[in-house]
């Protein structure tokens, strides 16, 4: 984004190259992670235009727009994008810019990889994203494509979405071993490992918990590409097979999936909060000790979505159980990030906006988590609206607004300017009232009875479907608004200080606002 | 207006479930206790931990929203300088880990109850087919399909949506009340989920493996829910409706049935004519093929290919017959030799070869069928 000429280095005074070839050879960790997080608004849009299709489809009882065989298109690629396309790359943007101004080092550990790994993500979507225009259409069992559905009764397009989902794989895994390569070797003198920022130390757990669950999923994909086109039945009870071995090893992925799409945003918000509480974050070490706890946790709690699969008594009780003590180190978080706020000196610039709207958001959709652990009370909830209502609250105001929140935070450091802070709060509002709008119905409609993944519904759901649509309508309408202000941000406006705001601390406010091309090239000492 | 609960106490669930569609305006926010123990169980379980995450909540966006209010930088507040406190951490700790296991006891319990499935009076095996239920009174020698009976156009919006919209279907399963009833579920191509909220009862039936729950119905009434796991193209239009009889009212039902099953397996030997084929071929065709081929026989090609002037079915008698009773397999057209009677495969290909312009003036009869099938 930036251009500036490197103040810190004296053996390279090159700033970046000139043209297309700049993004396309680009080793630099700024360029990757501009052009990861530009990847990733542009996949938010495109998942979110889907979900745009999916509330005007259901604003009505009734078929109006689509048939039903897109509208499980929709949601399947809604899915899709949204999870592999817009949350997990984001964050891995937010990652490269990030962790090495945070930590001191002039660039990620493996930057050659770096490039390959992003590179690789246009490509895997690209082929996602075609299936659509193929005969018999694109993925539609659900982006969680529980076979047989997926396998003897999947489109022909299954075999690419298969191919794209192992190159996202590839693409995730090479992102977190240069993660991990950078955090445990590019450390500034100084700084211990309990020194470092949280938002390193939540990405290092969860580029952990990616090298260990990506393979799974690719294992997965693979066993559902044998049972397609090499004649095995894995999943095929006929072949001798288990249709809910899928599930078992699909959820193990899956699970530790989801707090790769949270813990990273803990971590933002662990910086935010204190920033503008103007307090020092309450309870550093427990906050360290919380996030290992839940990685090692989402480990052994995969079936908690498999509770109406009919897993014996024992297994039921022993994944209510551990699904249940995820709650104990979740509320040492929230607890901890209210104690910070407590007593501070707080003031609400946009990212303190959405730091807040996340916690109180986030532990709504924690509590609806807590509901859904309990097994037989899951009985009810299992599939209905309840569980979107939950999972879109700890996606969108925890993940997304984690992201926006970072965005906002970092924005001036990336691009040497001050976002505007009137249209950031604009932006907030709607966002926040759209949000709530469109998901906090979903709650009623789930308790009421309404199955997920339904183009049309029974007449009882009709009003609270309405209001829903309304709200993701307004919520996705002002998404534009942010392309709108980081566009304004990155033309002009007025000139960011090294630290501009009053509270931050951290390495990456000692460089200049822009960031300049090359940065610490000689580490920095921490004390 | 409860025209379903048969003069039962107007029980909050079943009115949530069957409110006419003039009443539209139905905020409905919360479960409801339902009409087994089991369901009550979970109802009590889901308002005890739904009222300790609201007191959880109170607390904590309690404190944190005084921080908002009291200990803004605008109202001059200096930040005070703590960062820890291991009392207060250890605290925060120990205490929702006691909430937890006080949550846990009662959950144990109601999932130990419902996991008990032995002693049933009555086996009813449930399976799950692209897009009906099937049930079989496993003691009694018949069973029967269940579809959807909305009229498509409800759904495409040429008509007004009827109370039960999308809710309804031609044949319910029956269970008599105060009796423990085992459901074995099991599917027939892909994962389905059989649920009724009002019985507090969802579990996922899966082809090749068989899953045992137990209802006992306390109340007299219509209990309406849907498939509630992702399974193709009309999962949104497969409804679970099961009505509870009094004890004399079921035994009457049941005697009905086992007769209309005998004379149906005598129907086979009659001599059919053409027009009695058809008239029964369309009836089979709407309930059985019409959800993928269209009720005009168009289908919706390349998944579901059209059946005017299709090939096969104006041409190769042979290769019809075989396509409807043995399927494709790998594509989502069923084997329906072990779904349909003699009769009804017999009338529906006869159907198939005489509707839409397809007039092939050929027909099959049951007997043909029989002899084809014993090959």
């Amino acid at each position: 984004m930036s251009a500036v000429a490197d103040t810190h280095s004296q053996e390279h005074h090159h700033g970046p190259a000139k043209g297309f070839s700049r993004w396309l050879l680009t080793t630099n960790h700024k360029d990757i992670g501009t052009m990861y997080l530009i990847f990733s608004f542009t996949m938010f849009l495109l998942g979110g235009s889907m979900a745009m299709v999916i509330r005007a489809e259901l604003f009505q009882p009734g078929l109006q727009i689509v048939q039903p065989e897109f509208f499980n298109q929709m949601t399947t690629m809604h899915g899709l994008i949204m999870v592999f396309g817009a949350v997990m790359p984001a964050f891995v943007g937010l990652a490269n810019w990030m962790i090495p101004l945070m930590i001191g080092a002039p660039d990620m550990a493996l930057p050659r990889m770096n490039n390959w790994s992003f590179w690789l993500l246009p490509c895997a979507f690209l082929i996602l994203v075609s299936t659509l225009f193929m005969q018999g259409g694109g993925p539609n069992f659900g982006w969680t494509f529980y076979a047989p559905l997926s396998t003897t009764y999947g489109p022909p397009s299954t075999t690419f979405f298969i191919f794209a989902i192992h190159i996202m794989g590839v693409s995730s895994i090479m992102g977190a071993i240069n993660v991990i390569a950078t955090i445990l070797n590019l450390r500034a003198p100084g700084m211990t490992l309990m020194k470092m920022p949280l938002f390193v130390w939540t990405w290092l757990i969860t580029a952990f918990l990616l090298i260990a669950v990506m393979p799974v999923l690719a294992g997965v994909v693979t066993m559902m590409l044998m049972d397609i086109n090499f004649g095995t039945s894995f999943f095929d009870a006929s072949g001798g097979g288990d249709p809910v071995l899928f599930q078992h090893v699909f959820w193990f992925f899956g699970h530790p999936e989801v707090y790769i799409m949270i813990l990273p945003a803990f971590g933002a918000i662990s910086h935010i909060v204190p920033t503008f509480s103007r307090k020092r974050l309450f309870g550093y070490a427990s906050m360290v000790y919380a996030v290992g706890a839940i990685a090692l946790l989402s480990f052994v709690v995969w079936a908690h979505h498999m509770f109406t699969v009919g897993i014996p008594l024992t297994g039921q009780l022993f994944f209510m159980y551990a699904t249940m003590l995820i709650a104990v180190p979740t509320g040492v978080k929230v607890f901890n990030w209210v104690s910070t706020m407590f007593r501070g000196s707080l003031t609400f610039e946009t990212p303190m906006l959405f730091a807040v709207a996340f916690i109180i958001l986030f532990t709504i959709g924690g509590f609806s988590g807590l509901m859904l652990a309990i097994a037989p009370a899951d009985f009810q909830y299992h599939d209905t609206y309840f569980v979107v209502a939950h999972f879109h609250y700890v996606l969108v105001p925890g993940a997304i607004f984690g992201i926006f929140a970072s965005a906002y935070y970092w924005l001036p450091k990336w691009t040497g300017h001050m976002y505007d802070e009137t249209l950031g709060k604009t932006h907030f509002w709607l966002s926040f009232i759209g949000m709530n709008l469109a998901f906090f119905p979903m709650h009623f409609l789930g308790l009421a009875g309404m199955p997920r993944r339904i183009p049309d519904y029974a007449l009882q759901f009709a009003d609270f479907n309405m209001v829903s649509s309304i709200g993701a309508f307004m919520f996705g309408a002002t998404q534009l608004l942010f392309l709108f202000i980081v566009v304004k941000c990155v033309k002009g406006g007025e000139k960011a200080p090294a630290k501009p705001w009053e509270g931050a601390e951290g390495l990456e406010w000692t460089v200049p606002s822009p960031a300049p091309y090359h940065t610490f090239s000689t580490p920095p000492e921490v004390k | 207006m409860r025209v379903q609960t048969k003069g039962a106490l107007p029980i909050v669930a079943v009115a949530g479930l069957t409110t006419p569609a003039v009443t539209l305006a139905d905020w409905t926010m919360n479960m409801s206790p339902g009409v087994t123990d089991s369901s009550n169980e979970i109802f009590s379980l889901h308002m005890t931990i739904l009222w300790i995450c609201v007191a959880i909540g109170v607390v904590v966006f309690g404190v944190m929203f005084w921080s908002i209010i009291a200990h803004r930088k605008s109202k001059g507040h200096k930040p005070a300088n703590f960062h820890e406190n291991t009392v207060v951490e250890i605290l925060w700790t120990i205490i929702p880990l006691g909430i937890l296991v006080a949550m846990a006891i009662p959950a144990t319990a109601t999932l130990i109850d419902m996991y008990d499935t032995t002693e049933a009076d009555i086996d009813i095996k449930v399976t799950g087919y692209q897009w009906r239920w099937q049930y079989e009174y496993i003691d009694e020698e018949f069973g029967f399909f269940s579809s959807l009976s909305t009229p498509r156009d409800q759904i495409e919006n040429r008509q007004a949506k009827g109370e039960n919209y999308l809710l309804e279907v031609d044949k319910p399963m029956k269970v008599p009340v105060d009796k423990k009833v085992r459901l074995l579920l099991t599917a027939n191509d892909v994962i389905h989920s059989w649920w009724v909220p009002a019985l507090g009862i969802k579990k996922d039936a899966i082809p090749g493996f068989i899953n045992e729950v137990w209802i006992q119905v306390n109340e007299p009434g219509t209990y309406r829910g849907q498939c509630t796991e992702l399974c193709g193209k009309d999962h949104g239009f497969m409804p679970v409706v099961v009505e509870a009889l009094p004890e004399e009212e079921y035994n009457t039902w049941l005697a009905e049935q086992r007769e209309a099953a005998q004379l149906e397996r005598e129907l086979t030997q009659k001599d059919w004519t053409m027009d009695e084929l058809m008239e029964r071929g369309e009836s089979v065709y709407a309930s059985a093929c019409v959800s993928c081929h269209q009720s005009d026989g168009s289908g919706s090609p390349p998944a579901f290919p059209a059946l005017r002037g299709s090939a096969i079915v104006t041409e190769d008698m042979e290769a019809h017959i075989d396509i409807v009773v043995n399927g494709v397999s790998g594509t989502a057209m069923q084997a329906f030799g072990n779904q349909l009677s003699e009769v009804d495969l017999a009338a529906v290909i006869t159907y198939e070869r005489n509707a839409w312009g397809n007039n092939t003036d050929e027909m099959v009869t049951p007997k043909e069928i029989m002899e084809y099938m014993s090959e």
